[in-house]
């Protein structure tokens, strides 16, 4: 059980509460937990990234573990504690613009 | 122009206002002296346009937008008092039975590759989708709308919003000269011609007007006579001019205003050729146009003082009429702040209800909401302390 949080915006757009449980299957990476993601909410297609290039829009970023995993690739493994459910894959807006 | 014809038995004024922080929807009788606000709805995100329906005034479309999280569709059937994602109805599963995604309404492709337009600096450019500025509600069909967007592109829904397709062929319009104004290169204009069908007229800021008279199946530039001495090489060309606001009266679909960056401009012959009627207003820079409802001659402009100094010239919040379609004007001051007042009025915060006499609202960067409930002799606040405004819509309904 994979455990994301979502900045407030999309909480309000998915109309969910607080972090989001997805069931994702295979490997865990950036692209299988926004798949399973969109495919659970897909009122959020397109607000985290690209509807076609599925490029990570600009002031979205990924934290995991006290870490910027916002420039890692989308296929690469997200840590151990990620995928284990320990710790939240984090989404936040990016501090731009105050 | 917002609405169309004199509209008798309407008991209510309905107005939609989108803010940089929300929407808001603001309702009185037919008298319009005591409003009801409410809102703000989708607050913290941009909400660039809101429109109703003219065939079911409860058909409510909403741009809901953010440069975080992109761009969302809103729709209500019920006139503003519940919203939803096109497709993805409250209460309802968010896929289908064998668990795909339904919700398409927020996905805006252009039509194969789009190519590049030219860049502030006059470089190539490749088309990026962001935003959509404006929605236009089919006359005829509640669930068909346009969208305008940055990067300037018109796309259409038949499903009610659900889903979006580009009508390609207006890029082929010389789409590879059209450039980004200040605000970005948005298509701001959709105006829709009640005698034919088959003809839309939209404008691009900066790229100018274009028509179809075959329902978006070919376009062409109708510029000819707009002249932008400081923005282009050359002053005259056919594409490329930063137009603002285009308004047309429902009874004489021929013929067309313009707030253009610098210049008022009229049309009489469908855009083929157009005159300046600038006048005597204090400064002819400006962002909205709009026609009375009921007297096509009666128009409206809120002269700013320059493209650099987005407010009033003299600190003097002045909405100027003309009743002769144009060059000479009169300053509507009565009620509005003439003194210390430093506002804008963007292109899409002026509107017209079809009440007799006809109501005039507009809303401000300030966040105040101005309405005249007589062709603008006289205004009143509605609300003062809204975030700033983009748009203005008003609905008269049952």
């Amino acid at each position: 059980m994979i455990r994301v949080v979502l900045p407030t915006h999309l909480r309000t757009l998915a109309r969910v509460d607080s972090e989001v449980k997805l069931d994702v299957e295979g490997q865990v990476t950036q692209r299988s937990v926004l798949d399973a993601l969109e495919a659970r909410y897909p009122m959020l297609r397109g607000t985290i990234r690209d509807q076609v290039t599925h490029q990570r829009r600009p002031f979205v970023r990924f934290f995991a573990c006290e870490q910027d995993l916002s420039h890692e690739a989308p296929d690469a493994p997200l840590p151990d504690a990620v995928a284990t459910g320990a710790e939240p894959f984090l989404i936040v807006g990016a501090m731009a613009g105050g | 122009m917002k609405t169309s014809k004199k509209e008798k038995g309407m008991s209510k004024v309905r107005i939609l206002v989108g803010t940089r922080k929300g929407a808001f929807v603001l309702t009185s009788d037919a008298k319009r002296q005591q409003w009801d606000i409410n809102g703000p709805h989708f607050g913290g995100w941009e909400m660039y346009h809101l429109k109703g329906s003219p065939a079911d005034p409860n058909r409510l479309y909403a741009s809901q937008t953010s440069s975080w999280f992109g761009q969302i569709i809103q729709r209500s059937d019920d006139g503003g008092k519940t919203w939803i994602q096109p497709g993805t109805p409250p209460g309802e599963p968010t896929t289908t039975p064998d668990g795909m995604p339904k919700g398409e309404s927020n996905k805006f492709v252009y039509d194969g590759v789009p190519g590049t337009h030219q860049w502030y600096d006059g470089t190539p450019h490749p088309w990026e989708f962001k935003r959509v500025w404006h929605l236009e509600p089919s006359l005829t069909d509640p669930d068909t709308v346009y969208a305008g967007v940055e990067d300037a592109a018109l796309f259409r829904s038949t499903d009610g919003g659900q889903t979006w397709q580009e009508l390609p062929e207006l890029r082929a319009a010389k789409g590879n000269l059209w450039q980004p104004g200040a605000g970005g290169m948005c298509l701001h204009t959709i105006l829709l011609d009640r005698s034919n069908p088959e003809r839309i007229f939209i404008a691009i800021s900066a790229a100018g007007v274009f028509r179809t008279d075959d329902a978006g199946k070919t376009w062409r530039p109708t510029n000819r006579g707009l002249k932008s001495q400081y923005e282009l090489p050359d002053p005259n060309a056919e594409v490329g001019h930063c137009v603002h606001r285009i308004a047309m009266h429902p009874s004489r679909p021929n013929v067309l205003f313009m707030q253009k960056h610098w210049d008022v401009m009229r049309s009489d012959d469908t855009g083929e050729s157009w005159h300046e009627v600038s006048g005597n207003l204090p400064t002819d820079f400006g962002f909205p146009i709009d026609v009375h409802a009921h007297e096509p001659e009666t128009i409206y402009v809120v002269p700013i003082k320059s493209d650099s100094e987005h407010y009033p010239p003299d600190g003097k919040l002045r909405v100027y009429r003309s009743r002769t379609g144009g060059n000479e004007w009169e300053a509507l001051t009565k009620g509005l702040p003439q003194q210390d007042c430093y506002v804008n009025v963007l292109r899409d915060a002026m509107a017209v209800d079809s009440l007799d006499p006809c109501g005039v609202y507009f809303g401000t960067t300030g966040g105040q909401v101005y309405a005249s409930v007589n062709a603008g002799d006289s205004w009143a606040p509605i609300v003062r302390d809204l975030p700033a405004v983009f748009s203005v819509e008003v609905q008269a309904v049952p």
